[in-house]
């Protein structure tokens, strides 16, 4: 009986506390979306539950001639690609280095990824703004991609590292020995078998410019060039609580997709992280 | 095994005489290596002789004609200059040790490699160098030029006032640190953005922690029902761009039309909280917009090491009639620790650094007297406002150069906790 309320107690507790969680996470997001279906344009005014809902918002987006976000989503998806592709080659060669062979300077290299994986590239933001502007790269994606592609370099070489490790050194052993090359290691035994861990590389250096505010706020400076998370903060920064609710729906549009994909992704990263961090 | 054929060969000869590199390699008859060598370095003084001889002069003058004379084109190109010694000094190290280390085999009596044995051996050793050398090169531009371009800004005086290409920078050595101590304004803003940065740091992760590890126990119990759909809607913070989820908190905290002013407190309370006006509350509400978005990757973390603790753990401390408390404090918590530490030490130096949510929720402010950073300006945000508002370059530069320090102190917590490049790469 004593032991049964505790046992009672105790489940409630928990789901207590998961129900809290529940509220305060779900609230924000629907309260977002809520706004973004007024058809007025101000916070002041607006509710989470519109009487006369309309996806005014939404057609404004992507049919009024002033509206640049399909021009952004160009732009956001261009840097994206570019990312994407540019930094998994990069560290997956990186990566297949450090795990498979000792070379001079190899110890070092990996202090030096650890150390500067924790420098975000915004610290030297004073130094990229005045070098982009001097080689001129200033208000160019290429610039953009350049410092995304160069930035990811030490945490995902780590992270795929980590994974090359786990893959036995017995095969591409055994495939020397059969004569195949370095190349032919890498291309037809490592990279096939570490898919996974390259595929969420690939994700996540896709998603970062969908996300990242910062450093196109640095680099970027005409609205045509904009990216998709840029353009958004204008909307609300131009002049606050004016342009809220469309500020909203175009954030439901990438939010939406973004996090699907994420949950889907996560416990690979999960994964990935563990690994990298226990094992190496 | 007597010397048969093989002269007496010298390992002192071949490294003295590799101060000229190649000529070791051809005396250990190399011939291939050593006219690489040769080529290689002759090569690299015929092309780089300008840019050296130039970045040095730049480097130590930066320039000496107004309006001709770029400052910051100098410096970046004595950066490059730098850059290519270093890598020139490690080449020539190398050089040197691999003559002295092929010499030695010689002596010990190996065989002479056949022409084609080595181009293939050549090839063998150039190879993890030809696969790190694009990653390298970008790294080295984007990421490590930038940082010492900004390591060196901090030494100059580049102000609005000052700016090439119409003056030229000086060198001023340790004044804007000087001025950071010294100048009343700046000691103010910069002791206690200082002291918020650290507050914040401190506090906003440990309570990510904490509420990620309590939610991940509590959903880990083999009592709750439907984990999967719980653990999903716990990790939906983080799977949310953040700059989206922060601006929309701006707006529910927002002082007169928020939700939680006006849906929540006023009609409960009667009266709203100055969230956005007053830093006391701005940055309450910050830690609570930061643990919101924070939990949900450590939640995942632990989630994933709490399921992979075996279970006979628990059973044999039941046995001994361990309280819950003690399993908690002996079995869980060691563990979670041990798996995640490093991680965690990121969690610390991320939040550090943590421009966004400062920068997107209030801009830094409400601005405060006598000082000319806002009230809940981190030292980062401060180095933006600095750069991209007062174009004060050199006192931001030397802000990131003590940021730097405080970053590579997390850092050197993490080698200690991280043992992952110990034991690989054997091969």
């Amino acid at each position: 009986m004593n032991r049964k309320t505790r046992n009672a107690l105790e489940l409630t507790g928990i789901y207590g506390s998961i129900l809290i969680m529940f509220i305060v996470i779900i609230y924000p997001l629907l309260w977002t979306f809520g706004l973004s279906l007024n058809p007025g344009s101000s916070l002041f005014g607006a509710s989470m539950i519109p009487e006369n809902w309309s996806f005014k918002h939404y057609v404004w987006l992507f049919t009024d001639p002033e509206s640049d976000y399909l021009i952004w989503y160009k732009n956001t998806l261009i840097v994206a690609f570019a990312t994407s592709l540019g930094s998994t080659v990069f560290v997956s060669l990186v990566a297949y280095a450090f795990s498979r062979y000792s070379f001079f300077g190899r110890k070092y290299g990996i202090y030096a990824f650890l150390l500067l994986q924790m420098f975000p590239v915004l610290m030297a933001m004073v130094a990229i703004y005045i070098l982009l502007n001097l080689v001129g790269l200033l208000d160019s994606l290429l610039g953009l991609i350049l410092i995304y592609v160069g930035g990811s370099i030490p945490m995902n070489a780590f992270l795929v590292k980590g994974y090359f490790d786990t893959i036995p050194r017995e095969l591409d052993e055994s495939a020397r020995m059969d004569g195949a090359g370095h190349f032919r290691v890498l291309f037809t035994i490592m990279l096939p078998l570490a898919k996974p861990i390259l595929a969420v590389v690939a994700l996540f250096n896709f998603m970062a410019p969908f996300m990242d505010f910062i450093l196109p706020r640095i680099i970027l400076r005409s609205p045509e060039n904009y990216t998709l998370a840029l353009g958004l903060y204008n909307f609300v920064n131009a002049q606050f609580a004016n342009n809220f609710t469309r500020f909203a729906a175009g954030s439901i549009l990438i939010a939406v997709p973004i996090a699907l994909v994420f949950l889907m992704l996560q416990r690979y990263l999960i994964s990935g992280l563990t690994s990298g961090a226990t094992k190496g | 095994m007597e010397s048969s054929g093989i002269r007496a060969h010298s390992t002192k000869l071949a490294t003295i005489l590799s101060i000229v590199p190649g000529l070791g390699q051809l005396y250990n008859r190399r011939y291939i290596k050593g006219s690489i060598f040769l080529l290689l370095s002759a090569a690299f003084f015929i092309v780089f002789y300008d840019i050296l001889n130039i970045g040095y002069w730049g480097l130590f003058t930066l320039g000496e004609i107004p309006t001709v004379d770029d400052s910051r084109v100098l410096l970046s190109q004595g950066i490059i200059a730098l850059i290519l010694t270093s890598f020139a000094l490690t080449f020539y190290v190398a050089n040197m040790i691999d003559a002295r280390n092929d010499a030695k085999k010689i002596q010990e009596g190996l065989q002479i490699t056949s022409l084609k044995e080595s181009f293939v051996n050549a090839w063998d050793t150039a190879f993890p160098y030809i696969l790190t050398g694009p990653g390298l090169f970008l790294l080295v531009f984007v990421v490590i030029f930038p940082l010492l371009f900004m390591a060196f800004l901090a030494f100059t005086n580049y102000t609005l006032m000052n700016s090439p290409p119409k003056n030229l920078l000086d060198w001023v050595g340790f004044d804007n640190f000087k001025a950071l101590l010294t100048i009343p304004i700046w000691r103010n803003t910069f002791l206690s953005v200082l002291s918020w940065t650290l507050v914040w740091t401190f506090v906003a992760t440990t309570l990510q922690i904490a509420l990620a590890m309590y939610l991940a126990i509590i959903v880990n119990d083999p009592r709750v029902k439907m984990k999967k759909l719980i653990r999903t809607v716990l990790i939906l913070p983080w799977a949310v761009p953040g700059f989206v989820t922060i601006l929309i908190f701006t707006a529910l905290f927002n002082d007169n039309f928020g939700a939680i002013n006006r849906d929540i407190l006023i009609p409960l309370f009667g009266s709203g909280v100055p969230w956005l006006s007053d830093p006391f509350w701005t940055r309450v509400a910050l830690i609570g917009i930061q643990t919101w978005l924070g939990f949900p990757f450590v939640f995942a973390l632990f989630t994933g090491v709490l399921q992979s603790i075996s279970k006979e753990w628990y059973e044999a401390a039941d046995m001994d009639g361990a309280s819950r408390f003690q399993m908690f404090k002996f079995i869980t918590f060691p563990h979670l620790m041990f798996a995640t530490a490093p991680l965690l030490i990121m969690q610390y130096a991320g939040n550090f650094n943590n421009f966004n949510i400062i920068y997107l929720f209030n801009q830094g402010g409400p601005a405060v007297k006598g000082q000319n950073a806002g009230g809940t300006d981190i030292l980062i945000s401060w180095v933006y406002d600095l750069t991209f508002e007062s174009s004060q370059f050199s006192i931001a530069a030397a802000i990131s150069l003590i940021l730097g320090l405080i970053v590579a102190i997390f850092a050197f917590l993490q080698f200690r906790k991280t043992t992952s490049f110990k034991e690989e790469g054997k091969m």
